[in-house]
Formats: C-alpha cells, structure tokens, sequence
C-alpha cells in the first residue's frame, strides 16, 4: 500500500456516511442542510487533493481490503491519473450543485430527502472511477443506476419523473447485468478481478476466445449508461428530474460513466476490428444523431439532453478509434464538456427558474432582462459549438484531426465526412440556444417575468463558465491532469500532441470552418426545417419503450394467470404426471435384480376382498358427488384394508386401522350434518377423461413399484429389531417397542402432529364462527333432516352399557401394548370411540356436563408426558427418549415388567383422546351455533316419565 | 452428553402445550412465554454453530439406539446454520407479529408458532428419512394452522389448496419412502449412502424410483417448477407475518435435496449418479422465470413477493444443481440471503397494506408514512431483486461466478441475468405505483377489467410504532450484515460445503461414532 492509500477509503466512504447528514440536519433550516451536504463532499476533495500531487507525478495510490476472498471481491481501491481526473470533477461539480440545488429547490420539495439521494449518488459514482476490482466496480455501478432511479424519480407526483426514473432504471439497469455477465468473463480470463492485474493482460484477454462475448457485454453495459444509440432514448426522459439533478447526472456523472468504463477497459480491450467497429461506429452514429434531434427540440432541457447524447457519442467513437491521439482528444473532452454543459444546464435551470418556462418558442430577448445569465449561456454554447478561445474549440478540433485520418470500412471519408455533419449540427443547436433564448424581441407574454437570479444560482454556472475560457485561452492550464489520465487510459507513453489554439492550418480547420459556416445556414433555415421535421413521421422512442414494457407486464401476466389459474386439480394434474413420468425416467435408467419370490396363490376369500376393495374404490372415484354414499364406501375401504392386516399377520395395523376407521367415520358423519348432501359438478367431460387417464397410469405405476419390490428380497435393519425388542425395549411385542422405543422419536412426532391437529380444528372453527360461513350456519335449515327421534332409547342404553366395556377394552389394550397387540394410540382411539358413542347418543350438552376435564388439558398433558419420559433420561445420562424398564412385584397381581415407555405411551394415549375429543367438541360448537337445541336430558323421552307429562311440557 | 442437540426441538415442543393449554386465556403471558422462548431458541441455535464450528459431524443416537437401528440427530455447520437461520428469522418475526397484532386475530396462533419452529428445527437435525418425514409432517400441519391464522374467505380458499397439496407431497414421500426401505432396507442416510454405494446400477432401478421420487417431494416443499404452483396463492393469501416465517419453509425442501441427494445419491454413487442435477438444472431455470414472470406481471404486491421467492428459489436450485462444493458455498449464502429478503419484504407489505386496505397495486391515497414505507420497501426490493449494496447482489455474483460450466453457463447466466431484470422491472413498477403514484393527488380510477380482491382484514390508519418498524429494520440489518461479513460467512458456508461433500466422514460418524471421538 502506497502512502496516503488509507485516504481512498475516506474518500470513498464519505459521500455514503455522509448521506446520513442532510435527512437530519434539514431539521435546522435549508441553509444548514446545504451547508452540511457540502462538508463531506468537501472534506473528499481535500483528501483527494492531498493524493493529487502524487498522482500528477505518475504514481498510483492503492488500498485494499478482503472482503469476499471466495469470489475474489475486495473492498481495494487505485487512484490513477484517471480516477484522480474523475473523481475531481464527481466531487467539484458536486459542490456547486449542492450549491445551487440550495437556491433551485422550492419550499415545498423536502430538501433533505434530495441531498440525501444526491450524496449517495455522489459516492456512488465516486466508487466507480476508483474501483479498482471490477466485482467492486459493479456494485457501484448498481448503485448509480439506484440512486439515480430516486434522483430522477424525485418529484414523485410528477408522471414524467416516475416514468423517466422507471426507463432510466430499466435501460441502465439492464445495461449493468450485462456488464456483470461481461465482467465476470473478463476476470475468468485474466484470472483476477483486480482491474490492475486486469490491465496487465490485454493481449491474453485479446485474444481468448471468450473476448467477443466478454466485450459485448460490457460494452451493453456502458453503451445503456452513455445514452448509446440505440439505447439512447432514456436520457432524455430522465429531464424530469429537477435541473440540478440533470445538470450533475448529465454533464459530469451518470452518462460519463460509461465513457468512463470505455476509458478504463481501452488498454484491455482496444485495438481489435471487433471494438473499432462496435464502438466507433455506434459513437458515429449516436453523435450525428444526437445533433439532428437536438436542433428540433423545442424544450431546452431537451435540447441540452440531446446534445449531451451526441457529445457522449462523439467521446465514444473517439475512444472507439483505439489510436492513442483519439484516447487523448477524448480525456481532455469529457473535461471540456463537463465544464460548459453543466454551466448550460444550471442556466437553463435559471431561465426555468425565473420565467417558469423552458420552451424555446415562448422565450426569446431574454439577453436585456437576464444580463448574467445571459453572458454564462452564451460562453457555455459557444464552447459546445466549437468557437475559439472556449476549451470546447480545442477538443472539437483535435476529434476532427483524429477523424480526419479514420479509415472506416476501406473507406477514407465516411468517418471524416460525418464528424464534420455532427460538429456542423452541432453549431447550428448551439447558436439557435444562444439566439432564440436570448436575442429577438422582448415578448410579453412570458409564464413569469423574467430577471437575473441572486448570487447563490448564478454563482456555481459562472465559476464553470471561467474555467471553460480560462481553459480555453490556456489551454495549457489543463495539460498536466490531461496528460496523467490519458497516460492512465493508453496505458503506455503518450503520443504527441499538443493544447494548442492554433495548429496551423490543417484538415481540421477546414473541416470546422466548414462546421461553422453550415450551422449558421441550418440556423438560417430553422423554420421551414422545423416544419418539415414535426411534418416527418419518425419513431417516438418513448411509445416504443412503453409500448414494450407494457406488452412484456401483459405477457408476463397472462403466462402467469393463465398458469397459476388456482385450479388445483390441475396442479395436482401436473404434478401427478410429473411424478410418473419422472419416475418411469429414473426406473430405466436402471437395472433390476432377478426376482427373489414367489407370487403366492390367492385363496377366494382375499380374491373377494379384493374386488370389494377395487369396487369400493372405483365408486368413491365416481360417485363421490353424494357425500353420503362416498362415505360409506371409504368406510368399506378402510375395513377391507384392515382384513388385509389381519391375512397378513399384522394385527399391531389391523387393530390400529379398525379403531382409526371408526373414529374418522363418525367424525365425518357429524361433520356431514353441516354440509350439502351433494358436492357440485364442476368439471366437463373432457376434464374427467383427462383425471381418469393420468389418475390411472399413476395407479398403474403405483402398483408396479410396489408389485416390484414385494417380489424381491432385500436385506433391512429389522433384523435387529427383532433381536432387540425384548432384551433392549423390555417387550415382546416389537411392533410396539419400535414405536415407543426404537423410533419413539417418530411416535413423539407423530403424537405432536395429532396434538396440533387438535389445535388447528380448534382454531379453524373459531375462525369460522368469525366469519361469513358463520351466517350461512346460521341460515341455514336444518329442520328437514332432523330426525323424530335424535336421541334414540335404544342407543342410550345400549351405548351406557357399552361404556365400561369399552373402557376396560381400551386399558386392557393400553396395558398389554408391549408384549401384544395393542398400546396407547389404539387404547386412546379405542376409549375415544366409547367417548363418542355417548355423544351420539345423548348429545353433546348432556355428555359435556359429564365431563370433568378439558380436552385442551388432554393433549397437554399428553405431550408433556411423553415429553418429560424422554427428558427422564437425561436424569441417568443418557439421550432423550432412552428406555428404562424393571420387573415390580406388587401384591397380589404376579411380578410384571413396567418401563419408562409405559408412561410415554400414557402420553400418546392421552394426546390421541384429547385430540379426537377436541374435533368432536368443534363440530359439536359449529351444531350449536347453527341453532341445534340442546337437551339437558340423555334420552328425547324419558321413559320413566308419563307421556301426558311429556305433553304439557311440550 | 450432547443434549444440546436435540433442544431446538424439545424446547419448543414442551413450551407449545404450555402456552396452548395453561396460557391461552392470556395474551400477555403467552407472548412473553413465546418470545422467550424463540430468543432462547437464538441462543441455543448459536450454541450449536459453535458446536459444530470444530468440523466434526456430532450424532445424537436417541433412545440410545446406534445409528442405523435407532433414529439419530446430526448436527453438522448445515445443520448448524439451518437452525440458526429458522430461529434467528422466527424471533424477528414473531415481534411483528406480536407489535401489529397479528397474534391476536385467531386462535393459538404462539402455540402453533413453536410447533412450527420444532417441526422445522426437527427436519434439519434428523438422520433419518424417516423422520424427516414426521418433521415434515409436524411442520406441515402446524403451517396449515398458522396460514388460516385469522380466517377470512380468500385465505381459507388458499389454505385449503395448500393443505391438499401437501397432502399430495406427503403421500408421494411415503410412497419414495416405502419403495426406498423396500430397495435399500434401511431409512438412516448415512447407512442409506453406503448400502447406495454398493448398489450397482444394473440392480438400481427402483432405488432410482426412489431418489427421484423424493426429489418431488422436496421440490414440492422448495416450490420448484413444475409444483411450484401452490406457493404464491398461499403466500399471498396467509397473514403476512406467516408468510414471512414460511421464507424458511422453501429452504427445508432446498435444504432436504442437498443433505439427501448429496450425501445418499450425490455425486459418485453408480446407481443415481447425475440423476438429481439433470432434472434439477432446467427445473430451476424454468423456476427463475416463472418468478420472475410473476413479478412483472403481478396486479397485487402479495402475489408479487410470493413470486420473487419463486424466482429466488430456483436461483438457488440452479447453483444446486451442479452438485458441486463452490456452488453448493454460492447457494447457501443466496439461501441466507434470500430467506431474509423475503420475510423482509413481507413484513414492509404487512405495514404498508394494513394501512391501504388492499394489495392491489394501483395508485390510492398514500398512507401515513409514505416515506418511511418507501425506504423500506426500497431496501427490501433491491435486496430481492439481487441489486447492491445488500446481500443478493453478492449471492448472485457467487452462484454466477460458480456455475462457470460450459453446458451450464449460458443457460443460467441467461436466466438469472434476465430474472433480474425482470423482477427489477417489475419491483420499480410495484413501487413506483405504491409509493410515488400514490402521492399524486388524482384520485384513482377503478380498472373495471381488475377482479376484485378480497379487503385484507382491519385495516388500521394508525402510524406505525417504533416496535411495528423495527423487526423490517432487523430484517435490513441482517441483509447488510450478509453483504458486510461476506467474507467470514462464505468462509463459514466453504467448510460446511466440504463438510457436506464428505460423505465418507459423514457415513462414519453416523454409523461409528465411539471412533469418531
């Protein structure tokens, strides 16, 4: 690190940190947050001053910091000849617009928020020409086209400035993905994304094979920043920024960014066919017509802004040339340029400003009324059109000295010959801004009457406009910051040159006669060109654009909507097919292993069965539309599954799948009560042919797989488990000690999912109750299917009965769980189905009364239990859910096994009922509030009461 | 003993019922129990990338079963960070939710919140398939609850596609799971990597099946094209806080084909070598525009962030898909990156349309605050959009700079450059029509053409309180904390791509832990 390199990162840093300040400081007036936007700012050129003298003497400061070592990002910066040029001008134009953005801003515009967004852009800008790792490099120059988005859009009632912000965000946004993509080839070619090992390599990056794709990315990327045809259109628009915000964007900034990337990359990247003829000819191009439409705008700012479009194409194809005199004439015109168009936009700022009006047809005489600012837009325009003893003379003739000798596709005049148009355009726009804002009669008419502005707006252009005469009388003046940057862009020695006024007579000087002379003829005849201009039908690059982004919002739209059509038969359509046919892709591109069993023989019972199964199927699938029906089928499903069970000895799934079964039958059936008896016919035919089909390859393919692998053996962990059930699980039921003890984890899972399960009903049912299904509840009749005889007699008692049965059944099953079939989630569901039993029968106020717990508590208690057995553990050392068991003698029952897994399947029992009960009691709230009657009696009839006492209460 | 392990889970597993059953007659006390449990959660979480900072892979063999008999935990730097990531997001969040109200315009919504927060920890802590997927199922089924937090029409319509879908996924794992068991015989994946290993591919067909079937499963989950179709609808239609936590469900699905298709039927492995990345690879193209085409064209900002977590979503699949360590390093850091800017932007959505009304992304009377509302969409916009100087821009950078492949280069640079653009396009638009639009004082005109969208439930005039701002602020925060410590978060993302790619370290620890140490 050089000495003073540190300072690259305070200067760096400063315009963001300091960005901080006027957002705070416009509490204590306009004038303090003026003044304070103007500290950091200042404090960056007088650190950068410090640097300067080292720079002019050749040397190249540089600092850095690791950031992102994976990616080869680094926080490191360099300051050469070129960055120092830059970076001077970013920082020195940013003080006199903070100065005059002071005086331009109106009351009503929240002055903090602008200086705010301007130092922002300020550093970001700064970061650009000081990067030196171009990842680094890119995010500067993201953060341009952000910032400048805010700044553009910064009168945000105005259509004009959101719209502007959006295309200039757009197009330049665009323009820097490309330069990342661009970007990033460059650094896989050099090897490094250290623009100073870069810069090093120009023949190797020359001459990969990835140079092409690498320089059209990047030059995407500063050709949208420069306002390159055809990608020119945005700056323009981007005039509905207020002036201040033009005047830094468009003279020193934004658009000289990309000239400024141009700049950088020319040792890497100039000097091939591909880049003469890309970015000179584009520069050509953009340059001729740039001046064209400039001579026909009307509004000033318009007219500025076309201009500057056909200045930047002129430094382009001058950078384009890839000769090193072009490189020079091109750095000593982004100086020049800078100095008379920011001069030119802050007056027409000030003409704006004071006769409220920029349109070139309503003003005219002004040069009596604003005297100054009359003398400052008069040297600025005269410096754009190339008049000796402005600095813009001296620069317009070493482009046409340059262009003179240009040989252009065999062809020796077609670059000189167009040069000379666009210098000659270029005369005639600037001498029509001088006369007819400022010469003609004094009109009357003007929006307000106009007169010089104070000091404060004048004072910024007219410090720009001494430098552009000074510069422009001794030109030496500008020599050595002229010599070190173009140094820095060539990379290599200077060619000759020299600052001179006069150079004798040459191809040049006629060239610019020529360009006098026909400008002031084009003047001449500005009318009848005006007219036959506005009479020319010619492309609006506005429409265009909006016409683009419109049509693209369209599309994307209808792809979108008519995709996310929220149908979700269709998803699961489509994601029903990708499953099959993914699958059969993953299935071929394998083998499988020669079959390893025996179909066994099917005996006529399970052949019945099994057709009872695939009937029972088919008829949901296409019956489904009575809910009743559907119901009684899945019923008939579930139980044919659990036989299934049984035939294949698992009574563990059997019994669990029976109580299961019954339990989610009757909750349907309550839950039935509440809905349409029918479910709506929604899809045609074709839709349904289309299910069928898919659904049934699916089926088909299902079946296969599962076809395939029962055939075959292979060897799996539960050897072990059968090894291990009673020795290490304390049971000899292994079905059950995998739950509760080998994978207990996945039963505390599972229990937890029943549990929540519980909790959501709980809150959907209050959700609904909340809202508008609430009033359909409560509409709705349900008198009709009432039955006569809701609590029937017969069912209380039987159901009475049934109850300690049931419950016996179910502690009986909890408490042989380990070493038979049984445990807690069927004792649980068990219980829950004799719990049920007396709802149904006596409804559910009467049973609720009965009832000395919450179910809420239920599942509480459930999970903490099970919970707390696993945390028990840890008590003795070892991991969560670890199983203890021991053999008790309690007299008089015989010595039995109790472990730990006991109480954690109390706890799956417990979360199982609690969660059952929880749904049925949502249902039972939804009965109630549909205006279901509540009875305080099990039974409709009591029957040890006389009937005519029923009467009289009736 | 490594209990520390197993606490994300059991934490907020014991902590649920509590609050569901014994507080749930008291917001105050249910909310304080909540919040200190989720901060409690950051701080275990931390613990553990600590723990799993010294590189060794730590198993925790529950019920004291070896591994692959028993279920075990691992904790590795993914793990780690996964569950670190879930928490630190879900503390933030659930200050939102709790300082705009959202926690009290349903039932149970803190008990619902921590079984989330446990189903998810529990998905990223397993080793075992199986138990994924129980996790899955527990954060699913929390999530069903927590989406329909609230009610209302549009929202109970959405939840119920999202419920439906998901049951689609679920019955499709259990079908990969089954044909998976039925294969290898074996659920644990480190035992599952080694019995794939010397699978050879003449008898792998239906271990093929079964990769590529749970690949399905996880896509679903991650929202990958060709099932991505359920998430924009939900994340539109749930409450915004929610939608904001479910930023981290996507990353279970992402995170579950990384884990079981690196380590199980990752690179090298004869019977479903290049299986996943061939299909994985164009899926995510096509899901990066169908984000980004979304974006563009999206009528409601709901709908419109729901879609640019598509996009980003498939920018990470796509640096994924190469099944490579410096591009594995690049998509986990998009993935913090994107999980942040997500829930980020939809808890600024939260604050902005509460106080509009309506989502629809048309000019109306700016709200109070427009610009504070402004800044922070800004920041939170550019962050998704991947523009500096937030994370995203550096996550793309990453993936970009990996994906370097010749087959791969054009096709993903093309589609996350384009995507980009898109959704830049399409973020200005949204909020150029909300913010700067809104401000003009036109009074709008209704768009006939526009179907109506439902109100979005009590809307409040209020000005938002220091507590409503701040967690979109933290959200910021951690954004530009990404984009500051790129570089010590990368270094900690390399080692946990080495980490990943280690399948024989791996297979070890899990399957032989006394020698491990």
């Amino acid at each position: 690190m050089n000495d003073g390199g540190h300072l690259l990162f305070y200067i760096a840093a400063l315009p963001f940190l300091g960005a901080l300040v006027p957002g705070i400081m416009i509490r204590a007036g306009r004038n303090a947050c003026a003044s304070f936007t103007a500290v950091p700012t200042a404090l960056a050129l007088v650190l950068l001053g410090m640097l300067a003298p080292a720079v002019l003497r050749g040397e190249v400061i540089q600092a850095e910091i690791m950031w992102l070592p994976q990616l080869g990002l680094s926080a490191s910066f360099f300051l050469d000849g070129l960055g120092l040029m830059f970076a001077a001008m970013i920082l020195g134009v940013g003080l006199l617009i903070t100065l005059y953005a002071r005086y331009y801003l109106s009351g009503d515009d929240p002055m903090g928020q602008f200086y705010t967004y301007l130092l922002l852009f300020q550093g970001a800008m700064l970061g650009i020409v000081i990067s030196d790792n171009i990842l680094l490099l890119l995010i500067f120059w993201e953060l341009t086209s952000l910032s400048s988005f805010l700044l553009i859009g910064y009168w945000k009632h105005l259509p004009e400035g959101r719209q502007g912000a959006r295309m200039a965000l757009a197009v330049t946004g665009a323009g820097g993905l490309a330069l990342i993509g661009g970007m990033l080839i460059l650094g896989n070619i050099a090897g490094s994304y250290n623009l100073t090992d870069i810069l090093t390599q120009g023949e190797a990056i020359r001459a990969s094979e990835w140079y092409l794709p690498a320089l059209i990315l990047i030059l995407l990327g500063a050709f949208t920043k420069s306002a390159q045809f055809p990608f020119h259109f945005w700056l323009p628009h981007a005039m509905a920024a207020p002036t201040p915000v033009s005047a830094y964007l468009h003279s020193a900034t934004m658009v000289k960014a990309g000239v400024f990337l141009l700049a950088r990359m020319w040792p890497v990247l100039a000097g091939t066919e591909a880049w003469f003829y890309i970015v000179a000819t584009t520069g050509l191009v953009t340059t001729v017509l740039g001046a064209f439409i400039a001579l026909f705008k009307d509004d000033l700012k318009a007219l500025l802004a076309f201009s500057t479009v056909s200045h930047l194409g002129l430094l382009t194809m001058l950078l384009g040339f890839g000769s090193p005199f072009a490189a020079v004439v091109a750095v000593f015109h982004i100086l020049n340029h800078l100095t008379f168009k920011a001069a030119l936009f802050m007056t027409v700022g000030i003409v704006d400003h004071e006769a409220k009006t920029r349109a070139i047809s309503r003003l005219g005489g002004l040069r009596h009324l604003m005297p100054i600012t009359f003398l400052i837009g008069t040297a600025g325009a005269l410096s754009m059109a190339g008049i000796p003893l402005f600095n813009g003379f001296l620069s317009k003739e070493m482009m046409l000295d340059a262009a003179s000798d240009t040989v252009w596709a065999g062809s020796d005049w077609a670059v000189p010959v167009l040069a000379t148009l666009g210098s000659l355009l270029s005369v005639a726009y600037s001498f029509r801004f001088i006369v007819h804002v400022f010469f003609g009669p004094v009109r009357d008419d003007y929006p307000a009457k106009p007169h010089d502005p104070g000091f404060g707006l004048w004072a910024a252009p007219a410090l720009l406009i001494v430098a552009v005469v000074a510069i422009g009388v001794a030109p030496f003046l500008a020599g050595p910051i002229v010599a070190v940057a173009s140094g820095a862009v060539i990379g290599g020695d200077l060619p000759y040159y020299s600052l001179k006024i006069w150079h004798g007579v040459n191809a040049a000087l006629f060239m610019s006669i020529i360009a006098v002379a026909g400008g002031l003829v084009l003047l001449a005849a500005h009318r009848p060109l005006l007219r036959a201009w506005d009479a020319a039908p010619r492309p609006e690059a506005k429409a265009i654009f909006d016409a683009l982004i419109g049509w693209a919002v369209a599309a994307t739209r209808s792809v979108t909507e008519w995709s996310h059509n929220g149908t979700i038969s269709r998803y699961l359509a489509i994601f029903t097919v990708a499953s099959v046919g993914l699958g059969w892709i993953a299935y071929s591109g394998g083998g499988l292993a020669a079959p390893s069993r025996e179909v066994l023989p099917v005996p006529p019972v399970i052949a019945v069965g099994f057709v009872l199964l695939v009937t029972a199927t088919l008829w949901v699938a296409t019956m489904h539309h009575n809910r009743f029906q559907a119901l009684v089928m899945i019923g008939i499903i579930g139980l044919s599954i659990s036989a299934g069970f049984v035939y294949l000895s698992a009574p563990d799934l059997a019994l669990t799948q029976i109580s299961v079964e019954t339990v989610t039958i009757m909750l349907l059936l309550l839950a039935l009560h509440f809905m349409p008896k029918t479910t709506p016919k929604e899809s045609p035919m074709g839709l349904k042919l289309r299910d069928a089909a898919i659904a049934g390859v699916a089926g088909l393919g299902v079946a296969g797989l599962a076809y395939a692998f029962m055939i075959r053996d292979v060897d799996t962990i539960s050897a072990f488990h059968l090894d291990n059930s009673y020795e290490g699980g304390g049971g000899t039921n292994v079905v059950n000690v995998i739950l509760v003890d080998f994978r207990g984890y996945d039963t505390y899972g599972e229990i937890i999912v029943l549990g929540i399960a519980g909790f959501v009903i709980y809150a959907l049912m209050q959700a609904l109750l909340n809202g508008p299904a609430a009033r359909r509840l409560k509409n709705a009749d349900y008198s009709q299917d009432r039955s006569r005889d809701r609590h029937p007699l017969m069912m209380v008692v039987v159901t009475r009965v049934l109850m300690p049965i049931a419950v016996l059944v179910g502690i009986y099953l909890f408490l042989r769980g380990h070493n038979q079939p049984g445990g807690g989630f069927v004792a649980g569901l068990v219980i829950a189905i004799a719990l049920l039993m007396q709802y149904m029968a006596s409804g559910f106020a009467w049973t609720q009364e009965r009832k000395k717990f919450e179910y809420h508590t239920l599942i509480g208690f459930g999970m903490i239990i099970a919970g707390l057995t696993g945390l028990a553990a840890w008590l003795l050392g070892n991991p969560f859910l670890t199983s203890e068991y021991g053999y008790i003698t309690l007299p008089p029952i015989e010595k039995f096994g109790l472990g730990t897994a006991f109480a954690f399947d109390l706890g799956v029992f417990l979360t199982v009922l609690g969660a059952v009960m929880l749904m049925l009691y949502s249902l039972s709230r939804i009965a109630r509030f549909a205006g279901e009657t509540v009875n305080v009696e099990p039974m409709d009839y009591d029957p040890g009461e006389r009937v005519a006492d029923e009467k009289t209460e009736v | 003993m490594m209990h520390w392990i197993i606490l994300p889970v059991i934490l907020p597993a014991m902590l649920a019922p509590v609050i569901g059953f014994v507080m749930r007659y008291d917001i105050t006390l249910a909310r304080t129990a909540s919040v200190f449990g989720s901060a409690l959660l950051v701080a275990i979480s931390v613990a553990l990338v600590i723990i799993a900072g010294d590189g060794a892979t730590h198993v925790y063999e529950l019920g004291n079963w070896p591994a692959p008999f028993g279920i075990v935990l691992v904790l590795d730097r993914l793990s780690a960070l996964m569950v670190l990531l879930t928490n630190a997001l879900a503390l933030i969040v659930l200050i939102h939710a709790i300082a705009t109200g959202w926690d009290t315009r349903g039932r149970h919504f803190h008990a619902l919140y921590q079984f989330q927060l446990m189903g998810i920890s529990g998905a990223f802590l397993t080793g075992d398939v199986f138990n994924l997927f129980v996790f899955f199922e527990v954060l699913l089924i929390a999530s069903y609850g927590l989406m329909i937090h609230s009610g209302g029409t549009a929202r109970m319509r959405a939840g119920l596609q999202y419920v439906v879908m998901n049951l689609a996924g679920s019955t499709l794992f259990l079908f990969a799971l089954g044909t998976l068991y039925a294969s290898t015989g074996t659920l644990n994946i480190a035992d599952l990597a080694q019995r794939m290993a010397a699978l050879p591919a003449e008898e792998a067909a239906l271990a093929r099946v079964a990769a590529m079937l749970l690949m399905i499963v996880f896509a679903v989950k991650a929202a990958l094209f060709p099932v991505q179709f359920w998430l924009p609808n939900t994340y539109a239609n749930a409450p915004a806080p929610v939608a904001a936590l479910f930023a981290i469900m996507t990353k279970v699905g992402i995170y579950a084909i990384l884990r079981v298709h690196t380590v199980a039927f990752g690179p090298g492995i004869p019977g479903t070598e290049g299986l996943a990345g061939t299909w994985l690879f164009p899926a995510a193209i096509v899901t990066i525009a169908v984000g980004a085409f979304g974006v563009l064209g999206a009528r409601r900002l709901m709908p419109l962030i729901g879609f640019s977590v598509v996009g980003s979503v498939g920018t990470i699949m796509v640096a994924v898909a190469a099944f490579s360590e410096m591009a594995t390093t690049a998509a986990l850091y998009y993935l913090l990156h994107s999980t942040f800017a997500a829930a980020c932007l939809f808890l600024v959505a939260d604050l902005v349309v509460t106080r509009r009304k309506s989502d629809r992304l048309a000019a109306a009377p700016a709200t109070i605050q427009n610009g504070l509302f402004a800044a922070l969409f800004f920041g939170a916009a550019i962050a998704m959009a991947g523009m500096p100087p937030l994370s995203g821009f550096l996550g793309k950078l990453l993936v970009m700079d990996a994906l370097r492949d010749p087959g791969t280069i054009g096709w993903a640079w093309t589609a996350i450059l384009a995507g980009s653009l898109l959704t830049i396009v399409g973020f200005a638009r949204a909020g150029s029509l909300l913010f700067w639009k809104s401000t003009a004082t036109a009074p709008a005109v209704p768009d006939p053409s526009e179907t109506p969208v439902p109100e979005i439930d009590a809307p409040q005039p209020n000005t938002a309180t220091a507590a409503q701002v701040a967690p979109s602020m933290a959200m910021l925060g951690m954004l530009v904390a990404l984009a500051v410590f790129a570089g010590p978060v990368s270094g900690y993302l390399e080692a946990t791509s080495a980490q990943l790619f280690d399948r024989a370290g791996y297979i070890s620890a899990v399957l032989t832990p006394g020698e491990e140490g």
